[in-house]
């Protein structure tokens, strides 16, 4: 009898466990943070050409490389007022992420690093600390010449290290949020 | 026994009744062995609240003549039996069948056995007794067992730490809490063991997959935590360990109560708590390093010896803090962090548990029930349920700072059923049936894709085992096992995914949903496994025995080899799993020699493993993507062999001095590309000097060199990554292991004694005692930071 109720109890204790649970109608997840979409909008201050710099990548962390775009050829020795933005496009409408950036100034901060000394970069907005936060800021381009800027989004950076407020990334630390190199010609 | 002499008791019994009242009642009977119904000699049977007794003969057969009383009791005993009391009434039965227990020195439920309980004779077993697990109260399973030669660890910081037995780990080590396979996404390195040391009583380590009992995929070994053992008397005991230690000023406390009954009811239980903040390294802090851990564990039953049940109920929640300067954001971040000798991010100290963290927690329940049967032998059913809920938190931005990136869900139910048939005593046979069923959920609120997909599994296992005895000198073992495994699984592709991994060629069939940029499909994978292992032991004599075994073992993919898919951001890479991945195979032999006498003992274990389709992780390329690049790690299958050899000696200088050697050494090869296999441990050797005084309350004093070898043998993963901010290439050197290093240990302890029942151990510890700075190889974050520095603890174990 005593083996009959025991096991009878672990039949119940197995139903009870057993319950259960809707999983026939799995939704695929379109990731919220996931940046696809890096666009930096370069409007000459004395009037001119606007350059579009845009790096996107739909599948996120898939195997396809960003695209990378840039509109136009840079004029020599020109201050481009600049305008960068982040969006999410797997969102419809696209969500603007460069909203939460602003929200979290405090941690987050645009780098702009140019090779082969084709522009110089001022940042002109500053978080609640008083230190630059990359969304807007000036360019200027020299001499003709060509070379790369990367343009890196970094999250909690150390705001407060050696030249991280002039814009050197080399002691930020933090991670990359995004980053993305654009070929750009002065000319 | 005759007809006849059945029918001469029966006209017996007939006459007794007759003249019951005249104090010339008859009781007769026979004693023979439960198990294979041999009669016993010299069974003393005494007629309670007389003073009448009888001596079973050489037959089992016994009278005990002029009984008044046609009702009364009789104990039964016999020199190596339980005794036993039976009911009599004469007038009903003068001739009784009396069944003793003879096999006490196998019975470890119910009988106090000096011997060390090992689970297998042919296996190259070892167990850890309790009062070397309560020294690791504070720390993990994968801590413990370290001190078993052969056996390392494979961290992610200092308190994620898994055993690594024979260079084998994570699915391919099998863990047995309180008789129940811990299904707990064993897949993932940086997913510890959810198990409190605290709650065992003794571990057997097995290495290799010999024991089939427990399962046919445990190629590298099987783990199994015993609980406290019960012992059918009136008994109320319990312990009490209290904790603390200065790296991390971490501090914790166990506490165990026990109740027995000698009519063989017992309960137990027992809760744990541990707490530490960030850990320190000899020159700075680890920020975010900090754990806690709760657990507390019930079980109670009746134990006795024709049949028992037992239910129980186990609950641990650990909360990880992972270091924050591991969180890093692609390959560039992974070079400056390679580059900087010391983290990125250091704060001052701090309990405070922030993102990267793991919050993990795991229930077990468990029904059990035995009877044993007459001349047959003992049926075990056992039905168990586990829940494991894993969250990760990473650093996140905007509303989803405080959502977990990984929230998973791994539930199972377990009914398991063996027979035990001992009546053929010295011979002994199991045949065992198994079905699980698993169903896995990621939760999708976390915003994040799904790292591991929703999946079932089904599995069922039936395994038969024999263990003989032809001479006394000579053990051996054989099993068999077959499994039956099914995944079946519903995973999203991104479709770039699907595409670049050429699955449209092989499993366009399996396509459920096009959602544009993602895919819905519906693998479903079955596997066959079949499972030898032979063993065989033999004593030369009273001091040097040897064992031999083979095993042939299969391992079924597991969900994160099969369809992982997703960014590590501890290791700055993409890993991913293959769908077309085979089960693997392992035929492993080996070897141990055994002396042991008063003076010397020695271990020398020897293994050659040979296993074909081998299933690991390795680096094939870089990818792209906005965050950077990334190196992409894929699952992949090469033959290997790993091969080794472990000894422990120890010689008794003289009778207050011990010294002891503990080494293994281990080599792994990819066959497949000649080269060698990543994450094989190094050779390590462990040197010990104790001084134990019994008559200074036991007093207890050891120091121990930790000497780990640089690995010399590695496969180079190196991989050029390029830099966009300096415009130029960088070598990324994830391959070169750390330097070699040696550490330093001290311990001491004394008894005090309050009474016979109550007395108190005090210890106190010294690890790293030269506050050396090292890396070790086998560590996930070796890239970011030193292992921890000196560390004082103190621990007081109070029994009552």
């Amino acid at each position: 009898m005593k083996t009959i109720k025991l096991l009878s109890i672990l039949f119940i204790c197995s139903l009870v466990f057993t319950s259960c649970k809707d999983d026939d109608d799995l939704e695929p997840i379109n990731e919220e943070e996931v940046i696809t979409t890096l666009k930096a909008t370069l409007t000459p201050i004395g009037g001119g050409t606007t350059v579009v710099l845009q790096s996107q990548d739909m599948d996120g962390d898939g195997p396809n490389t960003p695209v990378i775009s840039v509109s136009g050829t840079l004029a020599i020795s020109t201050s481009y007022a600049g305008i960068v933005e982040v969006l999410n496009e797997l969102e419809s409408p696209a969500e603007d992420i460069t909203e939460e950036v602003l929200e979290e100034a405090l941690e987050h901060q645009f780098f702009f690093t140019p090779t082969n000394n084709v522009a110089s970069i001022e940042y002109n907005d500053t978080d609640a600390d008083g230190n630059p936060i990359g969304v807007e800021f000036t360019l200027t381009t020299s001499d003709a010449g060509s070379g790369n800027l990367t343009i890196t989004l970094i999250h909690e950076p150390n705001k407060s290290g050696v030249d991280v407020s002039s814009g050197d990334i080399t002691n930020a630390g933090g991670e990359n949020d995004i980053e993305a190199t654009f070929p750009i010609i002065v000319q | 026994m005759s007809k006849k002499y059945y029918l001469t008791y029966l006209l017996l019994c007939f006459t007794s009744v007759i003249i019951s009242q005249d104090c010339i009642l008859k009781f007769e009977g026979i004693v023979k062995d439960f198990h294979d119904g041999t009669p016993i000699e010299g069974a003393y049977i005494k007629v309670e609240g007389f003073n009448l007794y009888g001596v079973s003969d050489h037959k089992g057969n016994f009278i005990i003549e002029n009984i008044c009383n046609s009702k009364f009791k009789s104990t039964i005993s016999h020199l190596s039996c339980d005794s036993k009391i039976v009911t009599i009434n004469l007038d009903k039965k003068s001739f009784v069948e009396i069944r003793l227990e003879h096999h006490i020195e196998e019975l470890t439920e119910v009988s106090i056995s000096s011997q060390v309980d090992k689970k297998t004779k042919t296996t190259q077993e070892t167990v850890i007794k309790n009062d070397v697990l309560e020294r690791y109260s504070s720390l993990s399973l994968g801590d413990a067992i370290k001190e078993i030669p052969g056996i390392s660890s494979i961290n992610t910081g200092n308190t994620i730490v898994k055993p690594v037995i024979n260079g084998l780990h994570s699915s391919r080590v099998l863990i047995m809490n309180n008789n129940v396979r811990l299904h707990d996404q064993d897949w993932g390195i940086e997913h510890a063991p959810n198990i409190d040391i605290n709650s065992a009583g003794s571990i057997s380590l097995i290495k290799g997959a010999n024991a089939l009992e427990y399962g046919g995929d445990a190629i590298g070994g099987v783990i199994v935590l015993n609980p406290t053992r019960i012992f059918a008397i009136d008994s109320l005991f319990g312990k009490t360990v209290l904790n603390a230690h200065s790296n991390g000023k971490g501090y914790g406390f166990n506490t165990t109560f026990t109740k027995t009954f000698s009519k063989g009811f017992y309960i137990n239980g027992q809760s744990s708590f541990k707490r530490s903040g960030d850990y320190n390294t000899p020159n700075y802090s680890l920020t975010n390093t900090g754990n806690q851990s709760k657990a507390f564990s019930l079980f109670m039953g009746k134990n006795q010896f024709e049949y028992g049940y037992e239910i129980y109920y186990s609950y641990l929640e650990n909360t990880i803090a992972i270091l924050r300067s591991s969180h890093i954001g692609n390959v560039e971040n992974l070079v400056d962090a390679i580059n900087s000798l010391q983290p990125m991010i250091i704060n001052p100290f701090s309990y405070d548990i922030n993102a990267p963290k793991q919050e993990v927690s795991h229930q077990i329940f468990k029904g059990k029930f035995y009877k044993r049967f007459k001349e047959l032998g003992k049926l075990d059913i056992q039905y168990d349920y586990q829940n494991n809920h894993r969250f990760e938190f990473d650093i996140r931005r905007g509303d989803d700072r405080d959502i977990a990136a990984v929230d998973l869900q791994l539930q199972s139910h377990t009914f398991k059923s063996t027979l035990q048939l001992d009546s053929k005593s010295p011979n002994r046979y199991k045949i065992g049936l198994l079905a699980v069923y698993q169903d896995h959920f990621p939760n999708p609120e976390t915003g994040v894709r799904r790292l591991i997909p929703d999946y079932e599994k089904f599995d069922l296992g039936i395994f038969t085992i024999g263990n003989f005895k032809p001479i006394e000198k000579l053990s051996l073992d054989v099993g068999f096992r077959y499994d039956f495994n099914r995944i079946n699984a519903k995973k999203f592709y991104q479709t770039s995914r699907w595409i670049e991994r050429g699955y449209n060629d092989n499993f366009s069939g399996i396509i459920l949903q096009d959602f544009g940029t993602q895919l819905l499909v519906n693998p479903i994978f079955d596997f066959h496994s079949f499972s030898v292992s032979a063993g065989i032991s033999y004593d030369l004599n009273n001091n040097n025995s040897i064992l031999f075994n083979y095993g042939l073992s299969n391992r079924a993919p597991n969900a994160s080899e099969l369809f992982s898919d997703g960014l590590h951001h501890s290791a700055a890479r993409i890993e991913l799993g293959e769908l077309r991945i085979k089960k693997e195979t392992s035929n492993r032999v080996s070897g141990t020699y055994n002396y042991n006498e008063e003076k010397v003992s020695i271990s020398i274990e020897g293994f050659f493993n040979h296993i074909k389709d081998f299933i690991y992780i390795e680096p094939t390329g870089v990818e792209s993507t906005n965050r950077g690049a990334f190196p992409v790690w894929e699952y992949k299958q090469v033959n290997a062999a790993l091969f080794g050899v472990d000894w422990n000696i120890r010689y008794n200088i003289t009778e207050k001095f011990v010294i002891q050697n503990k080494s293994s050494f281990i080599k792994g090869k990819d066959l497949s590309s000649d080269r060698a296999l990543i994450d094989i441990p190094s050779f390590k050797t462990v040197n010990l000097i104790r001084y134990t005084n019994e008559k200074w309350a036991n007093f207890n004093a050891e120091i121990q060199s930790e000497w780990i070898f640089r690995q010399n043998e590695f496969p180079d993963n190196n991989f050029e990554a390029f830099i966009p901010r300096t415009d130029s290439y960088v070598l990324v050197d994830i391959s070169t292991p750390p330097p070699a290093y040696h550490l330093l240990n001290f311990r001491s302890n004394f008894d005090l004694k309050f009474s016979n029942e109550n007395h108190m151990n005090i210890a106190f510890t010294i690890n790293n005692l030269l506050n050396t700075s090292y890396r070790e190889n086998l560590n996930r974050l070796r890239y970011f930071a030193d292992e921890i520095g000196r560390n004082f603890s103190i621990q007081l174990i109070y029994n009552y």
